[in-house]
């Protein structure tokens, strides 16, 4: 297979079509014409400053922002809500009920994603129960999310997003406030869930974290994707 | 039950719990309440007769005032840690979560008038002239009527910069017709000078009206940005 097919390839299977994304608000413009395709079955980490627009794209992926110029097409589709039973989305905060242990938490956002009914919520405890597994956490942990610390608190939020077992991975800063192993371990799940055919996306500062891990490198500056690199070495020198 | 009834249950016993144990909307409305009760009781000294004419206006008002601490509240809990967001990119649907918190702002508020109800008949020495059976058909119509207004209009501030000034701001003039039904319709019963019945039909036709509003257009609200 020649090169040019087997982009061409690439791009029929693409996972996430994004054409011509603008998103302002007011006068500021977020997102400036973004057009990309995402491949499925990979782990994109997302670079770039303050301001560059990584957020502002990921919570447009997830359907949370309007473009106010041109679409998204996810798993075929511009109908995003058709699709969010397939999509993990993991923010900046944590998505959680201060008030409520990780459990309870989880039980009720599974109950949203319709992971099973009353009559079975064994079914419902028990995936609860696997994906805080999953990130390294107590299920039987009576104690409210508010005082965990935020470490815990960043990887069941990450709990949260694995819930409906999606598709696809929306995580913005999965990796803040996290200690380097705790960061580590989080990364190797991500690679794992990666080789089982999830398409992820992590917003990262952290860069060196997903270096060997991440399949593409997309940096942003000013609300346009500027490049996309294999390594991490040739996209910051750049 | 339907998937729609089965989560708008779950998101009603998710807040009451919140609720229970945090106990901010209760605790506030709670308290607001009995200062209106008290100030409004040094205010006026009213024979018998009088506060059977003006008790009507006054209950409603304080629980107006104490129901507009409640709901402020109700949206506040979805926006720390902005839980709102994972309810917005799930399936579940809008209407399910609105009917959850019009749900819990009733129970809310009406244990609030439980509570106040025995203080307002001791301060003002009530009873009621008329059929008196009326009173709780009044109570449950107008709190709905305060409740899904509320209840949306605080759904449509959240976004706002100053959204506990916006509330009564959105709220207040659209209650009114709500407001005199309820306060005419209270007052009929404590007197027994005239009949409820045109006053209850009102606060029904408004409920049903603002409630079948608010279901229609409150997925937008929700998804506004």
């Amino acid at each position: 297979m020649t090169a040019a097919n087997s982009e061409s390839s690439a791009a029929n299977s693409a996972v996430i079509v994004v054409t011509g994304l603008v998103k302002q608000f007011g006068r500021f413009a977020a997102l400036r014409g973004v057009t990309v395709e995402f491949a499925p079955g990979r782990l994109y980490a997302i670079l770039g400053d303050n301001g560059a627009g990584k957020t502002t794209l990921l919570r447009s992926l997830a359907g949370l922002t309007r473009p106010t110029r041109g679409s998204i097409s996810m798993l075929g589709t511009k109908n995003l809500r058709a699709v969010c039973r397939e999509i993990g989305y993991m923010a900046h905060p944590s998505l959680l009920y201060d008030e409520m242990s990780g459990m309870e938490n989880l039980r009720y956002f599974a109950r949203l994603y319709g992971i099973s009914d009353a009559r079975q919520s064994g079914e419902r405890d028990s995936r609860c129960a696997e994906v805080i597994t999953a990130v390294k956490l107590d299920p039987a942990l009576a104690r409210p999310v508010g005082q965990y610390s935020q470490g815990m608190r960043q990887r069941m939020s990450l709990a949260r997003a694995l819930l409906n077992d999606p598709k696809i991975l929306l995580l913005d800063e999965p990796f803040s406030n996290v200690d380097v192993r705790s960061a580590r371990q989080m990364a190797g799940l991500l690679a794992e869930m990666r080789d089982s055919g999830k398409t992820i996306f992590v917003v990262t500062h952290q860069a060196p974290l997903l270096d060997g891990v991440a399949d593409e490198f997309v940096w942003m500056e000013a609300g346009q994707i500027v490049s996309r690199t294999r390594d991490l070495k040739s996209g910051e020198a750049r | 039950m339907s998937r729609a009834g089965s989560l708008t249950l779950a998101t009603l016993a998710k807040d009451l719990r919140l609720e229970w144990r945090s106990k901010d909307a209760i605790n506030s409305m709670l308290f607001f309440a009995l200062l209106v009760v008290v100030i409004f009781s040094f205010s006026f000294d009213p024979t018998a007769e009088e506060s059977r004419h003006i008790a009507g206006g006054l209950v409603w008002v304080a629980f107006l005032f104490a129901a507009v601490v409640a709901l402020n509240q109700t949206w506040a809990r979805e926006l720390h840690n902005q839980v709102l967001d994972a309810y917005r990119v799930s399936p579940a649907p809008a209407n399910a979560l609105f009917l959850a918190k019009a749900l819990g702002n009733f129970i809310f508020v009406s244990v609030l008038e439980a509570l106040m109800t025995p203080l307002f008949i001791v301060f003002y020495n009530l009873r009621a002239l008329g059929p008196a059976y009326q009173l709780p058909i009044v109570a449950a119509l107008g709190t709905w009527a305060l409740v899904v207004n509320g209840t949306f209009f605080a759904a449509m501030s959240l976004r706002t910069r100053s959204r506990e000034i916006m509330l009564p701001l959105l709220l207040f003039p659209i209650s009114i017709p709500a407001l005199l039904a309820m306060v005419e319709a209270t007052t009929s019963i404590l007197t027994g000078e005239y009949s409820a019945k045109f006053w209850l039909v009102l606060l029904a036709a408004y409920d049903v009206l603002f409630t079948m509003a608010s279901l229609l257009f409150f997925e937008t609200v929700l998804h506004a940005e």
